[in-house]
């Protein structure tokens, strides 16, 4: 057999690629349970837990990668994991999701406020031009 | 002619802001350089997974996510817009502002309902001023903006597009073409257009964990987060480059407004020395 008995291991994030190269066996927290890839694996697709995938080299050694999460896909000859960067929840997700629209509502609330500055500043501008004026008839009569 | 002193002030003032929009400007420079690291650091990721995406809706026939449906009365559309936190960055935001008021003229005309969702302070201080509403918010991502940081905002959108209350979703922010040329980019994020699939290719399915349409949907949330984080790594790009430009012009103009005043002080000086010379000979004379 000529083939070679690795498989190509790409594990990228959205943020960055986190690994690259080639394994022997690769072990991966998915959602029903942890797997082991090994060469020509039939093609599968999960979901992962947060955990971590390890890595097993052609030399020997072993590599340990963290994930928060995310989804495994494995092709005969490939393998990818496409890592979450951040702890995935559903509560998590959502209290973000309000925050964010809160800010939103916090900021058009501030409209108000930003209005009556601008208000300020107006008659502030016209009350200086009102005194320069009297200032300059005053010099005239004097 | 004004007195010595009164220029040579000045010119120490307009040094020493010379001297900030150089700092500046190097410091736009090495962050652009960062940010266009990140944004290639962030390429493969979407690359990976529009590909599964792809596969995946090629072996799923039958079942189509909502993300992927076109929609084909639009009573609504979603606009993501990315702007930046901080200004000095020439006509950076209002370009991508002038765009996006474009695009919401565009859609208003036909009929629809323009939601926004602003990422950056910048947009914020502008369209809070107009009528259309503003869903949701983020800003003070800083030069490094996090996938984790922007997940609610989209999450907003995604369930607005989910529910029905919008049935389309576009995302504008600032392309970077090269250091001298950003433009505002505009792109369709929903309904998502499938990615090419091989056609030779023979057909095979995966085994799924669970099953493939609660996959697919991650999936394409995951994706669409991907594209917004692109585009806000790419707004920093584009801001640094722009900040960049701007600040090299006013450094420029610095320089030469400080070689006229330059001359415009020996004159003056010469003229003082030579009055005093003259006054000098003058008193001399008269003794």
């Amino acid at each position: 057999m000529a083939e070679p008995h690795t498989i190509q291991v790409d594990i990228v994030s959205a943020e960055g690629e986190v690994f690259s190269g080639a394994a022997t066996m690769v072990f991966a927290p998915a959602s029903q349970g942890d797997i082991g890839v090994a060469p020509r694996h039939a093609p599968l697709l999960s979901m992962l837990k947060p955990g971590e995938v390890r890595v097993q080299t052609p030399d020997g050694q072993e590599q340990f990668f963290f994930v928060g999460g995310g989804a495994i896909e494995v092709q005969p000859h490939r393998v990818t994991v496409l890592a979450d960067t951040a702890l995935r929840a559903k509560d998590i997700d959502e209290a973000a999701a309000l925050a964010a629209k809160e800010r939103a509502e916090e900021a058009l609330k501030d409209r108000g406020g930003l209005i009556t500055q601008a208000e300020a500043l107006a008659e502030l501008a016209r009350a200086a031009a009102q005194l320069k004026i009297i200032a300059r008839l005053r010099k005239v009569r004097s | 002619m004004p007195g010595t002193k009164e220029i040579r002030a000045k010119i120490t003032s307009v040094k020493n802001t010379q001297k900030i929009t150089r700092a500046m400007q190097m410091v736009a420079t090495s962050k652009m350089r960062r940010a266009q690291e990140r944004l290639r650091a962030a390429r493969p990721y979407a690359e990976k997974m529009r590909a599964v995406i792809g596969n995946l809706t090629e072996a799923n026939p039958d079942y189509r996510s909502p993300y992927l449906q076109r929609r084909t009365a639009v009573k609504a559309v979603g606009i993501i817009m990315v702007s930046t936190d901080r200004g000095l960055a020439g006509a950076l935001n209002a370009n991508v502002f002038k765009q996006t008021l474009l695009l919401i003229r565009e859609w208003q005309g036909q009929g629809a309902a323009v939601k926004l969702c602003l990422v950056g302070a910048k947009g914020m201080a502008f369209f809070r001023r107009l009528d259309t509403p503003i869903v949701a918010s983020v800003s003070h991502l800083g030069d490094r903006p996090h996938v984790k940081d922007l997940i609610g905002t989209v999450k907003v959108m995604l369930d607005a597009y989910g529910d029905g209350d919008i049935d389309r979703l576009f995302l504008v922010n600032a392309e970077f073409v090269n250091t001298m040329t950003q433009r505002p980019a505009v792109t369709q994020l929903l309904p998502l257009e499938p990615a090419e699939a091989d056609a030779a290719r023979e057909h095979w399915d995966y085994i799924y964990e669970p099953e493939a349409a609660r996959i697919l949907d991650a999936l394409l949330i995951r994706y669409v987060e991907s594209q917004v984080y692109r585009a806000a790594v790419e707004n920093v790009a584009a801001e640094m480059a722009a900040r960049m430009v701007a600040m090299k012009a006013a450094t420029d103009n610095a320089g030469k407004l400080v070689e006229e005043m330059q001359l415009i002080y020996n004159k003056a000086r010469q003229a003082a020395i030579t009055k005093e010379l003259a006054e000098i000979v003058g008193g001399a004379s008269a003794v």
